[in-house]
C-alpha cells in the first residue's frame, strides 16, 4: 500500500480543525435558544450526522449501480465503506435526536416520518451488512451488495413519503410551513453560521473517513490475496 | 404469444404444478396464517368485533409474515435440487424467469388470501370481502412478491439463507405495508377524512417502481 497521499493528510487536518471549530462555535459562539435552552445545541451535530448518513446511503447506491455496470472490485469496496460510515452517522443522528426530543417533545421517540425513516435506514444498512456477512464468494458478495444498496436506496424515500402522509411534528428547518410545527429555529445569524460550519466540517470528515475506509478495504483485499497465494 | 410470455407462463406453470402436487407451501402458509391470527387474538386480547384499523393491521402482518415462508421455499426449492441452474441454462430471457417465479408466488399468495380473508372475517365478525379490500390485496401482493422474489433469489444463495430473507425484505417492504394497511382501513370504514386514494396511489407507485427495479437487476442476482 502506498503512503498516505498528501491530499488525504490535508483532509485529515482540515476535518480535525473543522470538528474542533464546530465544537468551539456550538458551545462558545452560538447563543442559547430561548425556549429549548442548551439542549437545542444537539441540533448542530444531529442534522450534520443525519446529512452524512443520507449522503453515504446515496453514495452506496450510486457506487452500486457503477459496480454492476463496470465490475471493478474497488467500487464494491467503496460501496461497503459508504454503508459502514452511513450506519455510524445514522445511529449518531438518531441518538442525538432522541437526546433532544426527550426534553423538547417530552418523549424519547415519536413515530414521525423522519425518525422512522432514519431508523429504517439503519435497519436497511444493518441488513446490507448481514447480507455481506452471509456470502463467502467475494464476487457474488459484491453483486448482491450492489443490488441491495439500490433496492434500499429506492425504498427509503418511499418509506419517508408513506409515513409523511400522516401528520408530522418534526421541525422543518428551511422552507416549509413552520406554523404547523411545535417549534421553529429562530434565525439568529450566529446559529446559521454555526450550523453551516458544522455541516461543512461533517462533510469534510465524511470525505476523509470515506477515503481512509476505502484504503483500508483495499488493504484488506490485498491481505486476502496474499493469504490465498500462500495457500496455493 | 411472444417468447417472453410463453417462458413466463411455462416457469409459473412449472412452479404451480409442483405446488399442486406437493401442496407444501400452501399448507404451511395457511396453517401459519391461521396461527398468526390466533396468536394476535391472545396476545392483544382482542374483542370479538374488531375495529377496522386493527383488523387491517393484523390482516397485513399475517400476509407479510406468511409471505416470507412461501417466498423462501419457492427459491430454496430451486437451489437445493439444482433447478435454478437448469432454468438458467435455458436459452431464454432471464427476466422472463423472474416474472414466471413471481407470478407463481403471486398466485400462491392470492390463494392463501382467498382462504385467510373469509376465515378472518368469520373469527373477528368484520366483513373483509369488499371490492376495495380485494383491490388492495391484489396491489399489495404484486409489490410484495416482486421485491420478495428478487430478495429471496439472493437470500437462498447465501450461507445464512433461512434467516436472511425477512431481514432483507421487511425494511424495504415497509412503505408497501403502511400503504396497504391504511388503504384497507379506509375501505373498511369509509369517511370523508379517511380516503384510500393516496394510499392506493402509493401502492401503485411501489408496484411499478419495484417491478422495474427487479426487472433491471434480476440478471445480476442469478448470474454465473
Amino acid at each position: 500500500m502506498d503512503k498516505t497521499p498528501r491530499l488525504l493528510l490535508a483532509l485529515d487536518i482540515l476535518a480535525a480543525a473543522g470538528m474542533a471549530g464546530t465544537i468551539g462555535l456550538v458551545f462558545l459562539y452560538a447563543p442559547i435558544e430561548r425556549v429549548m435552552g442548551a439542549v437545542q445545541k444537539v441540533f448542530y451535530f444531529h442534522v450534520a450526522s443525519a446529512w452524512v448518513g443520507m449522503l453515504s446511503f446515496l453514495v452506496a447506491a450510486i457506487v452500486g449501480v457503477l459496480y454492476l455496470l463496470r465490475r471493478e472490485p474497488i467500487l464494491d469496496i467503496a460501496g461497503h465503506a459508504a454503508v459502514e460510515i452511513g450506519l455510524v452517522f445514522s445511529i449518531i443522528a438518531v441518538l442525538a435526536g432522541m437526546t433532544w426530543a426527550r426534553p423538547v417533545w417530552n418523549t424519547w421517540w415519536t413515530w414521525d416520518p423522519r425518525l422512522t425513516t432514519a431508523a429504517i435506514m439503519v435497519l436497511v444498512y444493518a441488513a446490507y451488512l448481514t447480507l455481506r456477512g452471509g456470502i463467502d464468494d467475494p464476487e457474488r458478495q459484491a453483486r448482491f451488495s450492489a443490488v441491495y444498496a439500490i433496492v434500499g436506496a429506492v425504498s427509503v424515500p418511499l418509506t419517508f413519503f408513506s409515513i409523511r402522509l400522516f401528520r408530522t411534528i418534526h421541525p422543518v428547518l428551511f422552507g416549509g410551513d413552520t406554523s404547523a410545527n411545535m417549534s421553529d429555529f429562530s434565525t439568529d445569524p450566529r446559529m446559521v453560521v454555526t450550523f453551516f460550519v458544522s455541516l461543512a466540517a461533517f462533510s469534510i470528515l465524511f470525505v476523509a473517513l470515506y477515503w481512509h475506509r476505502i484504503r483500508l478495504g483495499q488493504l484488506a483485499s490485498r491481505v486476502e490475496e496474499l493469504k490465498s497465494s500462500r495457500e496455493d | 404469444m411472444g417468447t417472453f410470455t410463453r417462458t413466463l407462463l411455462a416457469v409459473a406453470w412449472k412452479d404451480l404444478a409442483a405446488e399442486w402436487r406437493s401442496r407444501e407451501i400452501l399448507s404451511a402458509t395457511l396453517v401459519f396464517s391461521i396461527l398468526v391470527i390466533f396468536i394476535y387474538n391472545f396476545a392483544l386480547d382482542l374483542e370479538v368485533t374488531l375495529q377496522s384499523d386493527l383488523a387491517a393491521g393484523i390482516l397485513w402482518v399475517t400476509f407479510v409474515f406468511a409471505g416470507t415462508l412461501g417466498l423462501n421455499r419457492s427459491m430454496s426449492m430451486e437451489k437445493d435440487r439444482g433447478g435454478l441452474d437448469g432454468l438458467l441454462l435455458a436459452p431464454v430471457d432471464r427476466s422472463a424467469i423472474f416474472f414466471g417465479k413471481m407470478t407463481a408466488n403471486l398466485v400462491i399468495m392470492l390463494v392463501v388470501a382467498i382462504v385467510v380473508v373469509p376465515v378472518f372475517s368469520l373469527l373477528y365478525t368484520i366483513n373483509l370481502i369488499l371490492p376495495g379490500v380485494i383491490l388492495v390485496i391484489l396491489l399489495g401482493s404484486v409489490g410484495y412478491t416482486a421485491v420478495g422474489t428478487l430478495l429471496a433469489a439472493m437470500a437462498v444463495q447465501a450461507r445464512t439463507r433461512d434467516m436472511l430473507l425477512p431481514i432483507l425484505l421487511f425494511p424495504v417492504a415497509l412503505p408497501l405495508l403502511v400503504a396497504a394497511v391504511k388503504a384497507t382501513a379506509a375501505f373498511l370504514s369509509p369517511s370523508v377524512t379517511n380516503s384510500a386514494v393516496p394510499w392506493l396511489n402509493l401502492l401503485i407507485a411501489y408496484d411499478v417502481i419495484f417491478l422495474v427495479i427487479a426487472w433491471l437487476v434480476f440478471d445480476f442476482v442469478v448470474e454465473e
